[in-house]
């Protein structure tokens, strides 16, 4: 291991260019260290994100070497190409400034898929009864633990190709959330259907292969065209 | 995956733009001698080798995409881009020797 | 269409296996004219078989050009789907034009 790691950084806007920096490497460094290190003792004019930095919330995510991932949890050593690294902001979203991402638009389809539980009860009602080993909370509980760290929407090819598409994230949540038989929002298969919704997902199984929860949204996808079907088929969509 | 998704989508655009000559040719109906005798030179038997792998990928992916999204979501799914891989070396392989 | 689609999917993967399957092994040492017109001709059963072969297609393989136009080359709206419309039925015509010249 050489004592130095040289590493490229994105700096500006949509217009900009990669920036070069020299960083003594240190043992189980992870590039979150690194880009710290360039905005503490090289750059502080560095903008980038972080809050936990121990793989809970998801605020780093970033481009490394062209790969999505958590920076906290990546260690240099696993992605270090000859002492080289190359981080940029998250793909498929407007940079605000050098590594920071604009999420808004994946909150939006977030929404726009109808990403919120739509409850029916009050503090008058007795409590819901779900078995935890019901095949419907097996479903959900498979699909519940995302953060919303964008990841997967980085990951997404359709996404880049199709800008109305509402991501896998923004769907994962619809089906975990169309199964729940608390939920009463009827609207939200017609929602996540059609061109921009879940028929648009061609199974390149990129998001599952990212998500550093290991949820897999094509599974959730699937659950969604399956649904939607059924729903057409019976009239109810 | 990625790999196997963007062969799967090649492959079907290029059965789409050669499907109207395939169906042209035999549409030929009494000059398909003539045709044939076409059809025996090396290029064209390698485009038709060509097309006959270009088939069984297309089938081979669609098969992944249909067992992803009809059976529920297993591990052994990701591996499906293999199976889908060997299946079109075998058809391959298969009209190769049957040449 | 995603149904149709699917279902098609499925028809197509039975179809195809059928043909490649019988085109390797009739491709056996080479083929003339007289030789396929003397197993097809008058064949009602290969003949229902093609036609529904054929059918599929012209339903599979417009459904699946429609996302590469959005995706690769940007086209949207009725003019797709004027154009994927027409190709379809292009793709039926000729089909059982072909259809018909070997089998009927």
């Amino acid at each position: 291991m050489s004592a130095t790691l040289r590493v490229s950084v994105w700096r500006g806007g949509r217009d900009g260019e990669l920036q070069s920096f020299e960083v003594p490497r240190q043992p189980s460094q992870t590039v979150l260290d690194v880009v710290t290190h360039i905005q503490r003792h090289l750059d502080p004019t560095l903008a980038y994100r972080y809050a936990c930095r121990v793989g809970m919330c998801g605020s780093c995510a970033m481009t490394v070497n062209g790969v999505p991932r958590w920076t906290c949890r990546t260690h240099v050593d696993r992605v270090a190409r000859n002492q080289t690294l190359e981080v940029r902001p998250l793909r498929n979203l407007p940079v605000i400034r050098d590594l920071v991402a604009d999420m808004r638009t994946f909150f939006d389809k977030w929404e726009r898929a109808g990403g919120h539980f739509a409850g029916a009860s009050t503090k008058a009602d007795d409590f819901a009864r779900i078995a935890p080993a019901s095949a419907e909370r097996k479903t959900i509980d498979a699909g519940i633990e995302c953060i919303g760290c964008g990841v997967c929407y980085a990951a997404c090819d359709v996404v880049k190709w199709n800008p109305d598409y509402l991501g896998p994230a923004a769907l994962n949540r619809a089906w975990t959330l169309v199964v729940d038989s608390r939920d009463t929002n009827a609207q939200r298969l017609r929602a996540v259907a059609g061109d921009a919704g879940c028929h648009a997902c061609h199974t390149h199984l990129s998001c599952t292969e990212r998500c550093p929860k290991h949820i897999s949204p094509t599974a959730g996808i699937a659950g969604l065209k399956r649904a939607v079907a059924r729903a057409e088929l019976d009239g109810k969509l | 995956m990625k790999t196997v998704a963007l062969i799967h989508r090649l492959s079907g655009v290029a059965l789409a733009l050669f499907l109207p000559v395939h169906f042209w040719a035999l549409g030929k109906g009494l000059a398909l001698d003539q045709f044939l005798r076409w059809t025996e030179q090396p290029l064209v038997k390698f485009g038709e080798w060509g097309i006959v792998v270009l088939l069984a990928a297309h089938l081979g992916g669609g098969l992944r995409v249909l067992a992803i999204e009809f059976l529920d979501w297993h591990e052994w799914q990701k591996s499906l881009a293999a199976i889908a891989a060997a299946l079109v070396f075998g058809a391959g392989l298969a009209f190769a020797l049957a040449l | 269409m995603w149904i149709a689609q699917r279902a098609s999917a499925a028809l197509l993967a039975l179809c195809v296996t059928v043909h490649l399957a019988t085109i390797v092994y009739a491709v056996r040492g080479g083929l003339t004219a007289a030789e396929i017109f003397a197993r097809t001709r008058g064949n009602v059963a290969w003949l229902a078989f093609y036609t529904v072969f054929v059918l599929a297609v012209a339903v599979h393989a417009p459904i699946g050009l429609r996302p590469v136009m959005t995706e690769w080359l940007g086209w949207r709206g009725k003019s797709r789907e004027l154009l994927l419309l027409a190709f379809g039925l292009l793709l039926a015509w000729m089909g059982m034009r072909a259809v018909l010249a070997v089998f009927a």
